[in-house]
């Protein structure tokens, strides 16, 4: 019987398509149709942060270099990975990540609480010849980030585009997204104190890559990296085992 | 399809150097399809002129400028042949095989290519500085010019392919027209171009296996429901009551993919004038999407189309019928439906609610049966013919590729296990395990299709050397032992090292201990690969040779669409 329906099925080219479609939606209806609407799903972190328009350019780097080829940003719930790289990560950590940066493989370690476990000064020297700072290390050497000028003119439009999908960026903010870009990298201009009103004052502003006068791309990186794991305090809290959040960076 | 292996030998066959017309493929087209072809062609070039001027500032002029040489390529092409005569109305009792021609040519072409990238990418994990110190060199941006060239440039060209060839000569029925696949061939190049070209230069949505930006997705999207159209139009022409069980991997190929694609690429530009984009679905919600994506895509590019080849190639080649029709029907509704179920093991112990990864979890290993019972047939379908698979390479790669297809399905749903997962996630063994699946299963039975199919569409008697067939045979299959052997000892290696314990209760190793133990298996996985490369430019010379040089069949009678051999029951 079930294969008499088959025989005739196979005659129909439209049955056909429509009985693949009809097979082929369900999974992906139930599993991630209710992954919006089950609140569950993403816990509450009244103190969650957004990138800054330099962290934001530094992500486009990070993505822009294939660094999620080999770094992951999810820390699982096992033992060994909460020891060696901190509390494992929350869904409300990247809730305003567009894309997601969780990745599949670790040629080098986890990255997602990175943030202030190595100085600026080491991120340069890493990012410049890794192999002067980690001789085993194999990842390749970025010494263009520090040559590059960072293009900072058109990041109100970026800013414009993640609020398009849901990055809740302020019209002020957009405004002045390029300003606040130069004075995150830039501490001693006028432009700096903007960026801890606009972003909050745990906003680190600093000269990342060691040169106050100027904004590079290693500037926007190594701020990016810097400030991961570090939006909000929710998996330090939330956790089982409850721990210390980390010190603010000076 | 014939497959004249036995024809009478003739010394003196002539060299078919010249017997086609380089512009062969204007030349078959009508005067009405030649004038469409070069209002699309002159339409795309304007779009890249559009481009490269809104994004003069962005590495969208770059693109919007490689669109517009391949517009103006396309047009200098068509008006070059413009007045070539017209196909006769003969044309009609014949298959229209000529941008199949291209097709396999295309997917050898990108073989070696993205096989050489993928050697390169190898090297770089074992020796570093190898980037000569070049932006575009660095790992990060050729890995992903490696994935796409073998998945789409070379999985894709040959899928469209052989499909054109599969559902012509399963359906009795010659294409409706002549236009409609040169325009899904030609179009999905230039989306793997752009799509290499802009890794290349960092532009990268980051997706997995979907790193081309909004423009190139957006251009995917126009050729493949071409694509599907075009299959659809050419089924509905068939002489046959029923649709050939490959047509429904190819159709399930087809539609899903489509549905996968613009579900996952769904973006916001920055501009007009930028190549960047911001996918709308945010952090968990884009890991699920991503994920859902990303393994179906192995799921219904790697897996569905290439049954679709299996299913006609093997039985051809080994001159037997499918084995059985009812494990076909199983095989086929049980991958179509549970695979979508089955991307969430890829977010094992993450923030992904637990429920999904349960989910995933459980519908991977259900996906066992019908991967199985598709391996099966196809084991099952060479009783009778194991001497075949003894004396003739060709026939052996497919074999090995059923093989190969059993056991990485196997390994996919043990790896989908939690608890396993918490082991080879993140490792290396993940990468071994993908590569059973491309190289032993996907790349190889390709190459079984092709020494199949070239022969036949070029009308040669045979290929041009059987030796090298075999000489390919045994670097692939060395090629991808080597590889897999060292990835599973990497990665399993990587995985207890990362939770080894002391005795006081502290991690026994640093993360670095765990990458120098990785080193020598680095070595090997890039010598597996570099066997598998010269495999395939053994095959990509014994292609071209057989196009040149390979005597010509004794002409028959009409070639089709007449009944022919129909595979199955």
């Amino acid at each position: 019987m079930p294969e008499f329906f088959h025989r005739k099925l196979e005659r129909s080219t439209i049955g056909f398509v429509l009985a693949i479609i009809a097979a082929a939606s369900v999974g992906g209806i139930v599993e991630i149709a209710p992954l919006f609407t089950i609140d569950e799903t993403v816990e509450e972190a009244p103190d969650m942060r957004f990138y800054t328009p330099l962290e934001l350019a530094g992500r486009n780097i990070y993505i822009r270099e294939g660094c999620y080829a080999c770094h992951s940003q999810m820390i699982r719930t096992l033992q060994d990975e909460v020891e060696r790289y901190g509390p494992y990560s929350l869904a409300v950590e990247s809730r305003y990540d567009h894309p997601m940066l969780w990745g599949s493989k670790r040629t080098g370690p986890d990255l997602a609480r990175v943030g202030g476990k190595y100085s600026d000064f080491w991120h340069v020297a890493h990012l410049t010849n890794p192999r002067d700072v980690v001789p085993e290390s194999n990842m390749p050497a970025y010494r263009w980030l520090a040559r590059n000028s960072l293009r900072t003119e058109d990041l109100p439009l970026h800013l414009e585009a993640q609020r398009a999908v849901g990055v809740p960026y302020t019209d002020e903010m957009i405004e002045n997204a390029a300003r606040d870009a130069y004075g995150q990298a830039s501490p001693d201009s006028d432009s700096a104190s903007g960026v801890t009103e606009r972003y909050g004052e745990e906003t680190q502003v600093r000269a990342f890559d060691g040169v106050a006068t100027r904004v590079t791309e290693m500037d926007a990186l190594i701020a990016y990296l810097q400030v991961l794991g570090r939006l909000t305090d929710a998996a330090f809290l939330d956790t089982a085992a409850p721990q210390k959040p980390p010190e603010p960076i000076e | 399809m014939h497959v004249k292996r036995r024809t009478s030998h003739t010394g003196d066959a002539p060299h078919p150097t010249t017997n086609e017309s380089d512009c062969y493929m204007v030349a078959t087209l009508t005067g009405g399809e030649r004038q469409i072809a070069l209002v699309i062609s002159g339409l795309v070039a304007i779009c890249g002129l559009t481009l490269a001027a809104a994004g003069r500032q962005d590495m969208l002029g770059a693109h919007g400028f490689i669109i517009l040489v391949f517009g103006l390529a396309c047009v200098f092409v068509i008006i070059n042949g413009f007045y070539e005569p017209e196909p006769s109305p003969e044309r009609f009792s014949s298959y229209y095989d000529e941008p199949i021609k291209a097709g396999v040519i295309a997917a050898m072409a990108w073989a070696v290519f993205a096989m050489f990238i993928g050697v390169w990418v190898a090297a770089l994990l074992a020796w570093p500085d190898f980037t000569f110190d070049q932006e575009w060199a660095s790992f990060g941006r050729l890995r992903p010019v490696h994935t796409t060239g073998v998945i789409f440039g070379f999985g894709g060209n040959a899928l469209i392919a052989t499909s054109f060839h599969v559902m012509q000569r399963t359906s009795r029925a010659r294409m409706p027209d002549q236009l409609s696949a040169w325009f899904v061939l030609v179009g999905y190049n230039l989306f793997c171009l752009l799509a290499v070209t802009g890794y290349l230069m960092g532009v990268t949505q980051s997706k997995e296996y979907a790193e081309a930006e909004w423009y190139a997705d957006i251009w995917l999207v126009i050729v493949w429901v071409t694509y599907f159209i075009l299959y659809i139009r050419t089924i509905a022409r068939r002489k046959e009551p029923h649709i050939y069980v490959a047509n429904w991997y190819f159709m399930a190929f087809i539609v899903v993919v489509a549905i996968l694609h613009i579900v996952n690429n769904i973006a916001v530009p920055v501009s007009l004038g930028h190549a960047k984009s911001y996918t709308v679905w945010p952090g968990v919600q884009d890991a699920m999407v991503q994920w859902w994506y990303g393994h179906n895509a192995v799921a219904f590019f790697l897996t569905a189309g290439f049954l679709g080849m299996l299913y006609y190639y093997l039985p051809v080649r080994a001159q037997r019928p499918i084995f059985s029709y009812r494990l076909s029907i199983l095989s086929f509704w049980g991958i179509t439906f549970f695979y979508m179920w089955a991307g969430s093991h890829h977010l094992h112990y993450t923030a992904l609610p637990h429920w999904v990864q349960t989910l995933g979890m459980t519908f991977s290993v259900m996906l066992l049966v019908p991967s199985w019972a598709s391996a099966g047939n196809a084991l099952l379908t060479l009783n009778g013919a194991w001497h075949r698979v003894r004396d003739d390479a060709t026939l052996r790669f497919m074999m090995v590729a059923a093989v190969f297809y059993g056991l990485a399905t196997f390994e996919g749903s043990f790896l989908a296990i939690r608890p396993v997962n918490s082991l080879s996630h993140y490792t290396d063994w993940t990468v071994g395990h993908v590569h059973a699946g491309a190289l032993g299963w996907v790349a190889l039975i390709t190459f079984g299709s092709f020494y199949t199919l070239v022969p036949s569409l070029w009308k040669r008697e045979r290929m041009y050397s059987a030796t090298l067939v075999e000489v390919h045979f045994w670097f692939a299959l060395a090629g991808t032992l080597v590889y897999i052997f060292a990835m599973w000892n990497s990665g399993i290696i990587q995985g207890l090292m990362w939770r080894t314990y002391t005795d006081e209760h502290t991690l026994a190793y640093s993360f670095v201990d765990s990458l120098v133990a990785m080193h020598p298996y680095y070595i090997a996985r890039a010598f597996g690969g570099l066997l598998f490369l010269l495999g395939a430019i053994v095959g990509a010379y014994n292609i071209w040779m057989t196009l040149r040089t390979a005597p010509l069949t004794a002409p028959r009678g009409s070639d089709a669409p007449q009944p022919v051999a129909v595979p199955g029951e």
